[in-house]
């Protein structure tokens, strides 16, 4: 375990150290000092439904295999896992659910600092909903849509709006096989109810409704959080920023955003430019406030207003170690308790926000939306107030800060490729059924101290870059990537094959396009849909030459985000496994059986070159399928072309 | 008891650490373990799981050695082993807690109590085995890695496997 390195990020490397020589603790080393980790739990073998329990079931066939219920692995392990999909489709829709409230609150009670930004996508949305516009203002169109919102997360009956957007083949399949979702609340109750201690013991059935409950989120939850988020805080636009730990300013008050939704952290930007605020600062002695975000909700804000990113999941702690942070402001998801022992040996005030999100002896400022702007302030003075209890002697930032673009939206893509009067997917389509695009890849998900942080992001994009895929990110991968110079322009003439170089030239993007937050993996979803309503690549999601992965994946939201990139038809693999291996049931119904039920299964492949070979060997098959031309340029043909020179 | 031990299936633990809770437990005054949770107990397990390279665990407990190490370097008398084939013992009146044997033991089997006091090691649960019941730590392991019985036995079925093994390659062999 040691003898791995821990993060191939020279700046977090930098302050892993820093740490070590100070003697605090941080992930890594509590994960060193919880080896070995359990077996049982790693293979999903380990059943605690119910006090007839705990059970495990022996993976080697001497102890036990049944419960003391008569459930076999094949039951303990699809339990677990639905499970796991239902935390993760919860988190990821009630963060879509806030912003439904966010929006009621901008068309009922502008004083609370939230607006209508992005009219034209609230009109398409109250179109899609079936809502009357006819002479109304923004205001008044805006408090339907949301309250629309509210209502797909608990009608009694009907399918999810959102889901409609789907083509129609992927729809009847999903009617087909019962999976297309109903209300998100219900589909969530309906999964846990499937797990209590004498429900379903049949991993397929399981599977099938984690897959309905994975749905509910990815064309649910997490879209009506993205296109809310649009309307609210505006649609992204390709975006200059930096990233890494650097971006912190030692002669400014730092602020770091931390967790996942805008609803918080936009307000916080938005009050960052407060008269009053920039006085205080500048009372304290300070020349400003440097605004930092960390994960998703740093995703977002970089996205829409280019605020910097201090980093991803792993960085969490390691910013607190520059000791130049004066708050960290967390709200929900991904950020560690951990962080409350290390601000204490620190001058950093961390502030935790949310009700649902809480940790003992850490101040706790709760963020009531219809006050927004005004506790953003508050929170914002907190940081002020920190500024001059710096100790001068622990500050330490490393120099690394390095240039992104980000800001790509399925929307935008239109414009992208076709410019403002003929905004269109037809150089997309164009490039991959021509052959310089082989297709589209989605490499998105977190980060784990149990793999070399960035490592697995990083090397598997370059490899698919190397052979003309175009490849589309989020969330941590997202960061990964751009810590490594993978979301610029340039990184297409470093890296990139030469069908997709050729395309990043003409058009002028990176050849890696940060597309987002983790709910913003809807937004691959919709690209599929468009790229499909262009025509001649197919007619249903399963047809595309194009993959997903998550490399480095943590959470139980990157399971669900799996299933529902999987249920649409998308072939999926994750770096490491999933905890299923512990039945042979499970996992070749994930890794076989799904195909040929909804078109898309995974792969599990811990080496990221190797993850990359097999996507692309997928999209040859699906390229196969649909009779496109070959591959302009094969990187093998080059390369044996230049070596014969 | 002709020269019996615990030996361990390494390829078998999955590191769920049931040894090291069987084993503090059979050498508490309660033993069941939300009863010695709510009491603030803090009994000691004698057996030890290690993390090995990535993705091994091996369970290390007191060998009982022949010559053993402890038992020479202890001042007290406190370590002594009856006989061959009898487990090392600890006598805790004894004991003054200098932690040679600690320090002279290779396998690092023998630990500091958690009262500071004394040290604590395997004792192969004598009293268990006079009532004829295994070892905690055997008898409480989900896959059957542990296993507690002649050393002979061990070797015995580790010849049959070199044998098998050896027979096959012949056979390959002479197909070859």
């Amino acid at each position: 375990m040691s003898q791995v390195p821990k993060t191939i990020d020279p700046a977090g490397q930098m302050m892993i150290e820093c740490a070590a020589c100070e003697g605090i603790r941080i992930a890594w080393d509590r994960l060193e000092a919880m080896q070995p980790q359990c077996g049982f739990g790693k293979l999903g073998v380990c059943c605690t439904v119910c006090a007839m329990g705990p059970c495990r079931i022996d993976p080697f066939g001497n102890g036990p295999q049944e419960g003391v219920c008569g459930a076999t692995a094949q039951t303990i392990v699809a339990r677990n896992l639905a499970r796991k999909i239902a935390a993760g489709c919860s988190a990821h829709s009630d963060h879509g659910r806030a912003v439904a409230e966010a929006l009621l609150l901008a068309a009922e009670n502008p004083e609370s600092g939230y607006r209508i930004k992005d009219e034209r996508k609230l009109r398409r949305l109250a179109e899609e909903f079936g809502i009357p516009q006819e002479g109304r203002s923004a205001e008044q169109v805006a408090k339907d849509v949301a309250e629309a919102c509210l209502r797909e997360f608990g009608k009694p009956h009907g399918e999810l709006v959102m889901a409609q957007r789907a083509p129609e083949p992927r729809k009847t399949i999903w009617r087909e096989l019962g999976i297309m979702p109903g209300a998100i609340d219900r589909e969530v109750v309906r999964l846990l109810h499937q797990t209590h201690m004498g429900v379903d013991a049949d991993p397929k059935n399981l599977l099938l409704s984690g897959m309905r409950c994975a749905l509910a989120d990815g064309w649910g939850g997490s879209m009506i959080a993205t296109d809310l988020q649009d309307v609210l805080f505006g649609s992204p636009k390709p975006v200059r920023a930096r990233t890494n730990l650097g971006v912190l300013r030692p002669e400014r008050v730092n602020v770091i955003v931390h967790g996942h939704e805008p609803v918080l952290s936009d307000m916080i930007v938005e009050a960052s430019h407060d008269p009053e605020i920039l006085e205080k600062a500048k009372q304290a002695g300070a020349a400003g406030i440097q605004l930092a975000g960390i994960c998703c909700t740093g995703n977002e804000i970089l996205m829409r207003r280019g605020i910097p990113s201090a980093g991803s999941f792993l960085h969490q702690e390691l910013a607190v170690l520059t000791g130049a942070v004066d708050a960290m402001v967390v709200d929900v998801q991904c950020w560690m308790p951990g962080l409350a022992k290390l601000a204490e040996r620190y001058h950093t005030r961390l502030i935790t926000t949310s009700p649902q999100a809480k940790m003992p002896g850490v101040e706790h400022i709760e963020f009531e939306e219809s006050r927004a702007y005004e506790i953003a302030k508050q929170i914002l003075l907190a940081g002020i107030e920190a500024f001059p209890k710096r100790d001068p002697a622990k500050i330490n930032i490393p120099k690394q800060e390095v240039d992104v673009i980000a800001g790509f939206t399925a929307e935008y893509i239109y414009t992208l490729l076709g410019g403002r009067y003929r905004p269109s997917y037809r150089p997309l389509n164009d490039a991959i059924i021509a052959g310089r695009i082989r297709g589209v890849a989605g490499v998105v998900g977190c980060e784990n101290p149990h793999l070399t942080q960035g490592y697995g992001h990083v090397e598997m994009m370059k490899e698919l870059i190397r052979n003309d895929v175009l490849v589309v990110a989020t969330g941590c991968s997202a960061l990964a990537a751009a810590r490594e110079g993978l979301l610029t322009p340039e990184a297409a003439y470093a890296h990139a094959g030469r069908g997709l170089a050729e395309v990043c030239e003409a058009v002028g993007i990176p050849p890696v396009l940060h597309v987002g937050s983790c709910v913003d993996n809807s937004r691959i979803l919709i690209a599929c849909c468009e790229i499909l309503k262009e025509g001649g690549l197919g007619s249903d999601i399963s047809d595309l030459p194009v993959a997903g992965a998550a490399p480095e994946w943590m959470s139980e939201k990157a399971i669900t985000i799996g299933f529902y990139v999987v249920a649409s038809g998308i072939y999926t693999i994750f770096g490491e496994p999933q905890p299923i291996m512990g039945s042979a049931e499970v996992r070749d119904l994930m890794c076989r059986q799904f195909e040929e039920m909804v078109g898309g299964y995974y792969d599990f492949e811990a080496d990221p070159v190797k993850a990359a070979q097999m996507m692309i060997a997928h999209m040859n098959k699906k390229r196969e399928a649909l009779k496109l031309r070959p591959m302009m340029y094969e990187p093998a043909a080059e390369e044996l072309a230049a070596a014969s020179e | 008891m002709k020269s019996s031990g615990i030996w361990v299936d390494i390829e078998k633990c999955l590191a769920c650490k049931t040894c090291e809770i069987e084993c503090a437990l059979a050498h508490c005054e309660v033993s069941e373990i939300r009863e010695a949770v709510r009491l603030g107990l803090r009994p000691a397990h004698r057996v030890n799981v290690v993390a090995v390279g990535g993705e091994s665990a091996v369970p290390i407990q007191c060998r009982h050695c022949e010559g053993a190490p402890c038992v020479l370097v202890c001042p007290s008398g406190a370590l002594s082993k009856a006989g061959p084939d009898q487990p090392v013992l600890l006598d805790y009146e004894k004991c003054i807690g200098c932690k040679s044997c600690v320090i002279v033991c290779p396998f690092g089997a023998i630990t500091v109590g958690p009262d500071g006091r004394t040290v604590v090691k395997c004792d192969l649960c004598l009293s268990r085995l006079k009532q004829g019941q295994q070892p905690a730590c055997v008898s409480g392991c989900p896959t059957k890695a542990l296993h507690f019985g002649e050393i002979d036995e061990y070797a015995r079925e580790a010849r049959k496997r070199a044998a098998r093994q050896l027979l096959e390659a012949m056979l390959a062999e002479g197909e070859a």
